[in-house]
């Protein structure tokens, strides 16, 4: 039997979650027996292959660049699963969001800068209006919450998908 | 007045005291129905609609908190239709305000947190408001998040009924609706606060908090102002 394919990512968000996923310890290879990683900042792949099975989508929706790898994902991909606050909530990106784009960034890059004053435009993605949970922007299949989610939470939910049950996360629901 | 009656909670048939609300004989008998504005020891307000019941014969839904009991009264606690309004209320809670868990003193003992878990809300439906709103931090030893406030009330009741001094208040109307400290006045600036502290601890979430705590470092005393109100009564 084929693998199944398991691919992430890491939209506007700290890669706790990732960090939460690295934390599985010896659970991932029993995870890795079953499945492979195909795309994600764990691995080399420079684009989101076709036919992906799991999507573990870290991070809210903030810029440009993160609501088309977004849409791109969920296109290549069976499942959807928002990981973490940001992704299912907006979180800690989403405290941004009373603040007008322009307004924030001349803070940040004009105010707040001691030099290189201006607000960059080459080689960065545009930021949306708003930082907005993933469930805002595509489908989303499976919603684990957590600033991480728990490394047996994460566990717990790729091991009933590579089942192919959905996960009720039950007493392992938790934010922040 | 102290008239004896018979209700049934879920179809359990339990001694009552005409007088006291279906919740009071829900919580004295070890029977869970939901509730966040209410706390034991401050009158009732029926604000946050997470006790909401079925009673037989009626034909709408009844809040817990606030419906006394009365002979022969049938109660249902749970049922899908109750559990998908709850849900419902909960996830409103979350998008009326910015509740960020992650850098709340309060996560992990949070009263609105622990109920979405409870009650296995993983996302919320509703978009988000994302209101901007602002940090009273003018007192000396508390501060005041409006992010973080449901409109409980629970605050208000205690400053104004165990406390006596009645500092908080609401202002405005509806989604406008704020928190507020003597007529707008910021908190520190407050002649009538006694500093005692009840509102913080009484605050389900961290929108009241005492300074110098970190994220999930602020634990509440919950049982005092019930404890204070209890050992008042009859006086």
């Amino acid at each position: 039997m084929d693998k199944v394919k398991i691919g992430t990512c890491w939209l506007d968000g700290c890669s706790g979650c990732h960090m939460s996923l690295l934390d599985l310890d010896e659970g991932i290879v029993g995870v890795l027996e079953k499945a492979d990683i195909v795309f994600g900042p764990l691995v080399d792949a420079q684009e989101w292959p076709e036919g992906v099975d799991v999507a573990l989508i870290e991070g809210a929706v903030s810029s440009q660049d993160d609501l088309e790898l977004a849409l791109t994902a969920r296109e290549r991909s069976k499942i959807v699963v928002a990981l973490g606050d940001c992704a299912v909530t907006g979180n800690v990106p989403s405290m941004r969001n009373g603040i007008p784009t322009r307004k924030l960034l001349e803070r940040v890059y004009v105010e707040g800068a001691t030099e290189g004053r201006g607000v960059p435009t080459d080689g960065v993605p545009a930021l949306l209006k708003l930082a907005e949970p993933l469930h805002s922007a595509i489908k989303v299949d499976v919603h684990v919450p957590g600033c991480p989610p728990k490394p047996d939470a994460i566990l717990f939910v790729v091991g009933e998908l590579l089942e192919g049950r959905m996960p009720d996360l039950g007493s392992k629901l938790r934010f922040g | 007045m102290t008239e004896k009656v018979k209700i049934r909670i879920d179809g359990e048939v339990l001694a009552a005291t005409a007088g006291q609300t279906i919740l009071e004989v829900a919580r004295a008998n070890d029977k869970y129905i939901p509730a966040l504005c209410y706390m034991e020891g401050l009158s009732p307000v029926g604000a946050c609609r997470l006790c909401m019941v079925e009673v037989s014969g009626v034909a709408r839904l009844l809040p817990a908190c606030t419906t006394p009991v009365q002979e022969g009264l049938a109660v249902n606690t749970s049922s899908p239709q109750l559990e998908s309004y709850r849900k419902i209320a909960i996830e409103l809670l979350f998008v009326e305000r910015n509740h960020v868990c992650a850098v709340c003193v309060s996560s992990g003992h949070c009263e609105l947190q622990t109920l979405a878990q409870d009650h296995g809300v993983t996302y919320v439906r509703y978009p988000y408001n994302f209101p901007r709103l602002t940090v009273d931090a003018t007192h000396p030893r508390y501060v005041l998040d409006h992010n973080r406030c449901v409109l409980c009330s629970r605050c208000v009741r205690t400053c104004a009924e165990v406390e006596g001094a009645h500092v908080w208040d609401f202002a405005g109307r509806g989604i406008q609706t704020r928190l507020v400290s003597e007529l707008q006045r910021p908190w520190g600036e407050s002649t009538t606060c006694t500093s005692c502290g009840k509102c913080v601890q009484a605050c389900p979430t961290g929108a009241m908090a005492e300074k110098g705590w970190g994220v999930e470092e602020m634990t509440k005393k919950r049982t005092v102002v019930s404890r204070l109100s209890s050992m008042r009564e009859g006086q």
